[in-house]
């Protein structure tokens, strides 16, 4: 049914559209006519004054059918039915049963009659639908076409109607962030304060706490609750390993930047700097088990011959291959920025005697530093999102060190094992990945935001 | 018309003999042809530059006259496809001899772009950035004072000394253009080029530049292209006119636009093509 609806739906707007179309193409083409749309606006506009009220009839009428569909269900059995979540299940799931031809056994009288009453009900409901909408829109197609006229000012009133879809798109998008923001925040704000809840911690205990072990508080008699929520061993775990993948593909980014955007041929550079892209568009989960299967062990064979013990799930080999997969995100904007470094200043220090190199030290690079920064931080902030990598190179256990030899865990991949496999919403548990969840958004916002100040400074530099 | 300006073309394609100057000659070009690629930018120019005065390069677009000034300080050598042949000598130096370091010459020879082009960082370092690569102040005092000496001969220093650490490039347009000459002149050079320098500029900002220049004079030998032939003409002692690559005339810029000897030079002076 739904089928057919929107099939209609679609030859009406096409149909609509060529009429209106064909009707203002007639009017012009007589003498002496100024027409103030094209054809085509009024055709697009009688096409949406179409979709419009159909889509909107649909999306009203489809609910109140089935509701009344339910309902005429429910007037064959007593109100205790109905208002008992179990019963009114089960009767619901029995119509569907019978209505599908997959009931078990024979049904009871009342139960055959309300199943015809529920499949009467909706199949004349669906038909109204129809009806209502196929002569809803095709009113308003009439309205637009009696009004097609040299005057009628077709095209500013489509552009209104494009405006408005841009505006819901754009909507969507801001409200599903919103969204998210305020689930985060409930969730947080549960764990945090939520008398029915068991095991929770005090804000402070999470904060400043140093023993992550989540597993502990499953029951209020195990472990030790006090201590099993403590976020500092993730905080620094995860700022290890994007210290490290810092360290790597800080320097590696920015001096492939440099070398590209100031010393490579263009040639050299045509085909360099897609490559370096590419190993942006890598899934991380292929770099992560790179760096479980291959870098891990790497590292751990060359700490044996110089006799360190190494585990084999390092905080290093995850920061390593974090470095190699966020240099695209550092050199790949950076070129970009100094790029955009305009030639005149080069000129002007070339025009003093500076040297290539003292060019780009001296004013280059102070030119384009703040978008340098922001490529950073861009790269710091996708660093400290990461998952698949951490996950496979660099285990799971919540150990409070900076020494990037042993293994360690961050925010996300506890977030991930907590949430991994069946849960229950209720527990201290799993809302504890929404404060993890919390924290980690709250650190890549500031660090977002402090990116985007320093491009806004960045923007005013020179001009 | 056309047609004769075709059969002037291959006359004056003859190498242009310089009038020998009676002051020593700071810059001598001899025989400089430019190639960008396939094109032929500039043919077979040959002029003397006399110190201690202004020489104006002026012509249509397209004619060479930038061209020429930038194989002055090599600045043509940052275009890859940009090839020089000929020679130019400047103190009977010659400034393409493989073995003479290109800094070296850059900073003898300073150069003021068309746009004003101040690093984005603050006047003081502006002007103190060309010092600086160069070792020339051997204290911070030193480093100040040529700053203020270089930015009083550029006629700013009254306007800025309150606001040296302010950024160079909030500056109106015309003090940027004087920046840049303070730029230049802090390491002290021989030649000054200058690009266009009053094209970006208002008016007023313009009359003060070549009241600088006009000061400037004394101390440097400057070589200036200009768009304004009002400009050459109260700026120069001496003005070249290019035409499609090829120096046409040479001479004092009085002689130039009073009497020139060459039939384009006079329909470029008094505006009939260009």
């Amino acid at each position: 049914m739904t089928a057919v609806y929107f099939i209609t739906l679609a030859c009406l707007v096409i149909a609509g559209y060529f009429i209106a179309a064909q009707r203002a193409k007639s009017l012009r083409a007589a003498p002496g006519a100024a027409f103030h749309s094209l054809p085509t606006y009024h055709g697009m506009l009688a096409a949406v004054s179409l979709f419009v009220p159909m889509v909107l009839v649909f999306a009203i009428g489809t609910p109140i059918v089935k509701h009344l569909a339910t309902s005429s269900v429910f007037s064959f059995f007593p109100p205790e039915v109905a208002n008992d979540p179990l019963q009114r299940g089960v009767v619901l799931r029995d119509v569907g049963n019978i209505l599908d031809g997959r009931h078990q056994g024979e049904p009871s009288a009342t139960l055959r009659s309300a199943a015809t009453s529920f499949a009467h009900v909706l199949s004349t409901g669906r038909l109204i639908v129809l009806g209502a909408g196929v002569a809803l829109g095709i009113a308003s197609l009439l309205l637009v076409l009696s009004r097609i006229s040299a005057t009628f000012r077709a095209r500013n009133l489509f552009e209104r109607f494009v405006i408005a879809a841009l505006v819901l798109c754009a909507l969507v998008a801001i409200l599903t962030t919103i969204g998210i923001v305020f689930s985060v925040v409930w969730e947080t704000y549960r764990f945090f304060f939520d008398p029915t809840l068991k095991g929770r911690p005090t804000v402070t205990d999470f904060l400043f706490g140093t023993e992550w072990n989540p597993q502990a508080a499953l029951r209020a008699d195990q472990g030790d609750i006090k201590t099993a929520y403590g976020f500092i061993p993730l905080l620094t775990g995860t700022l290890l390993i994007t210290f490290i993948a810092i360290l790597v593909a800080g320097p590696l980014g920015l001096f492939s930047a440099i070398y590209l955007s100031e010393y490579a041929t263009p040639r050299f550079r045509a085909w360099a700097k897609p490559i370096l892209e590419i190993l942006a568009g890598i899934p991380t989960v292929v770099l992560g088990f790179f760096a479980a299967l291959t870098v891990a062990p790497l590292i751990r064979g060359w700490g044996e011959s110089f006799g360190l013990d190494i585990a084999s799930e390092s905080a290093l080999a995850a920061g390593l291959v974090m470095g190699m997969m966020i240099i695209p995100f550092i050199s790949s904007l950076s070129d970009d920025v100094i790029n955009a470094v305009p030639q005149s200043l080069r000129d002007g220090a070339y025009a003093l005697g500076a040297t290539k190199s003292e060019t780009i030290k001296k004013v280059v690079l102070p030119a384009a530093l703040p978008g340098i920064v922001s490529a950073f931080m861009l790269a710091i902030s996708r660093a400290i999102g990461e998952t698949m990598i951490v996950v496979m190179a660099a285990g799971l256990a919540a150990n409070l060190t900076l020494n990037p030899l042993d293994a360690v865990t961050t925010i996300t991949v506890q977030i991930k094992t907590i949430l991994v496999g069946d849960q229950e919403f209720d527990s201290a548990k799993t809302l504890a990945a929404f404060a993890l969840g919390f924290v980690l958004f709250f650190v890549t916002l500031v660090l977002n935001i402090i990116a985007q100040q320093i491009v806004r400074r960045y923007r005013e530099q020179y001009d | 018309m056309k047609m004769d300006m075709t059969t002037q073309g291959i006359q004056a394609a003859q190498p242009y003999v310089a009038a020998k100057s009676s002051t020593a000659s700071k810059v001598v070009a001899r025989g400089v042809n430019v190639h960008y690629g396939e094109k032929h930018a500039l043919k077979d120019v040959s002029v003397d530059v006399p110190d201690q005065a202004v020489m104006a390069f002026i012509g249509p677009s397209g004619c060479g006259k930038s061209t020429f000034l930038r194989c002055i300080n090599r600045m043509n050598d940052t275009i890859p496809i940009c090839r020089v042949t000929g020679k130019i000598e400047i103190d009977s130096k010659d400034i393409y001899d493989p073995s003479l370091d290109v800094v070296q010459l850059r900073a003898r020879v300073g150069m003021v772009f068309q746009k004003p082009n101040p690093f984005p960082k603050s006047i003081y370092e502006n002007v103190a950035y060309g010092p600086r690569i160069h070792g020339l102040a051997k204290s911070k005092t030193d480093l100040d004072e040529i700053v203020q000496t270089s930015l009083e001969k550029a006629g700013l220093f009254k306007e800025v000394k309150d606001r040296l650490n302010d950024s160079g490039t909030g500056l109106s347009g015309g003090q940027q253009q004087r920046l840049c000459i303070a730029r230049a002149i802090a390491v002290s050079p021989d030649v000054i080029l200058m690009d266009e320098p009053c094209s970006a500029l208002d008016p007023i900002a313009t009359a003060k530049i070549e009241e600088l220049i006009d000061e400037l004079r004394s101390n440097f030998c400057i070589i200036i292209v200009t768009h304004s032939m009002q400009q050459a003409a109260r700026v120069s002692q001496r003005t070249a006119f290019f035409h499609l690559g090829i120096l046409v005339e040479e001479g004092e810029t009085e002689t130039i636009f009073t009497n020139p000897r060459d039939e384009r030079t006079r329909d470029y002076i008094t505006g009939r093509f260009g």
